[in-house]
């Protein structure tokens, strides 16, 4: 398979057709399998931060999401009840010449199959309430890339979490410090309610429309990953530290792990404006990647 | 260090209620209702028209819940605490006609918690997260009204041994972790 990394060295691959049913059976398979089965970099972390707890109770709660895990996985149930919003990233290679229907039915065709047997979280108005039905419409965020690839990315988001997510707009002045300020309160303000242990996902830059993605695409990368900017990987050690340190602990009730991970994402900015997202993830981080 | 466990059984009476402390590890059996929002809602509404609750208010303890469609062979599907904090609004009218408990998960307002030792309730938290295996504790599951609204409905639940952590007693204590504002 030509890769998109591949492609980046020649700016050209072979142009190929995707019938829009592959991306379908793709997104339905996947969904099905992240509702159950967390991933194993968070098992992984959680497993770890068991270890540095000292109170009981926090053992405790860090044991029974694990056996919970294990069992959702053995019983192939999902994890928790809120199996969420499906937001999907999609690369498509400029290559790629998508063919047998419309890409975001196709899509949300997948996500239709795969809520089947899954709670349906969605309503199609915010004011009128009115559930859809099949947990439709997905959340789709395209990119073009070089290559002749397509790479699906995608989170089942629930929305304990998300509701505490928050976005702010910085002067310059407020620099470095103020957006650590801003990071610690909300994880302080979300507390118990966001299901920590939790994963922070930080966007910093952009615009006010571009900042929320950016902290999304921060909840795609796996637990362990660092920045490859070394002041932003120096950020994200300095924000997990002060969060652990907050006290608030696995649900909010007291510990050494309010969090498993910060990622930081950065991007182009204003000479006016500092902006800030902090999208907070659940104890049921639900997420897939897939290349076609 | 081990930690202390309680177990208790539906319904709960204000003295047993009085006995549980923040921080304590109950494991909970007998009757619990579901509801969630919508059903939140319409409760109110109806006791505002004079009409009584769909379901005995006196002495239960409401879960908040709205659970994934059962596996065949299960008796309900994953079950975990959604947001107490969307209730609060909703719960004094409850509180005032002898309800006794509540299970969640997240802060409640300060309204809810005075509420709670003037009347002599609690705030259970269950672990968000972890609904597979809280489904296991609920043994039987009806709906008891308001079916239109799925599982937003209110449900009669038969839970064994259901695990909890008492978030907040009658006694103002709290064991959620609050940051200085």
């Amino acid at each position: 398979m030509i890769t998109s990394a591949d492609a980046g060295l020649t700016g050209r691959t072979v142009p190929r057709d995707v019938d829009v049913a592959l991306l379908s059976d793709a997104v339905e398979r996947e969904l099905r399998i992240a509702a159950g089965r967390l991933p194993p970099d968070y098992l992984g972390a959680l497993a770890d931060a068991a270890q540095r707890e000292s109170s009981p109770l926090a053992i405790d709660i860090i044991g029974t999401l694990l056996e919970n895990a294990a069992y959702a996985e053995r019983e192939e149930i999902p994890t928790c009840q809120d199996t969420g919003m499906a937001i999907l990233f999609i690369e498509i290679g400029q290559d790629v010449h998508l063919i047998g229907g419309n890409v975001v039915e196709a899509l949300n065709e997948g996500v239709r199959r795969a809520y089947r047997d899954l709670r349906k979280s969605i309503v199609g108005d915010p004011l009128l309430r009115k559930n859809t039905g099949d947990n439709t419409p997905a959340n789709v965020h395209f990119d073009i890339v070089p290559g002749n690839a397509i790479r699906i990315q995608g989170l089942m988001k629930g929305f304990g979490a998300e509701s505490m997510s928050r976005l702010v707009l910085l002067p310059p002045a407020a620099g470095i410090g103020g957006v650590k300020e801003f990071i610690l309160d909300v994880v302080g303000r979300a507390g118990p309610n966001a299901c920590p242990p939790l994963i922070v996902g930080v966007g910093i830059g952009g615009s006010f429309d571009s900042v929320g993605l950016l902290a999304k695409r921060a909840l795609l990368r796996p637990l362990g990953s660092v920045s490859p900017l070394p002041h932003v990987a120096l950020l994200e050690s300095e924000l997990i530290a002060a969060i652990n340190a907050l006290g608030i602990g696995p649900q909010g009730l007291g510990g050494a792990t309010t969090a498993l991970g910060v990622h930081v994402e950065v991007g182009a900015t204003h000479i006016a404006a500092i902006p800030v997202a902090v999208n907070l993830n659940c104890s049921a981080p639900r997420r897939f990647a897939v290349e076609l | 260090m081990i930690l202390e466990t309680l177990e208790i059984e539906t319904p709960l009476d204000v003295e047993h209620a009085r006995e549980l402390r923040a921080g304590t590890k109950v494991l909970i059996s007998g009757r619990i209702f579901g509801a969630r929002d919508a059903a939140h809602r319409r409760i109110v509404d109806l006791l505002n028209a004079g009409e009584p609750a769909p379901f005995p208010l006196a002495g239960s303890i409401i879960y908040y819940v709205g659970p994934a469609p059962a596996k065949e062979g299960h008796v309900i599907g994953p079950a975990g605490p959604t947001t107490a904090g969307r209730m609060d609004t909703l719960t004094l009218p409850l509180l005032e006609r002898g309800l006794r408990g509540m299970i969640g998960k997240g802060y409640r307002s300060p309204a809810v918690r005075a509420a709670l030792c003037h009347y002599g309730a609690v705030y259970f938290a269950a672990i968000g997260g972890a609904a597979a295996l809280l489904a296991r504790h609920i043994v039987a599951k009806r709906v008891v009204a308001f079916e239109d609204l799925g599982s937003e409905a209110i449900f009669e639940f038969t839970f064994d041994r259901f695990p909890v952590v008492v978030a907040n007693d009658a006694h103002g204590g709290e064991a959620y972790v609050r940051l200085p504002e």
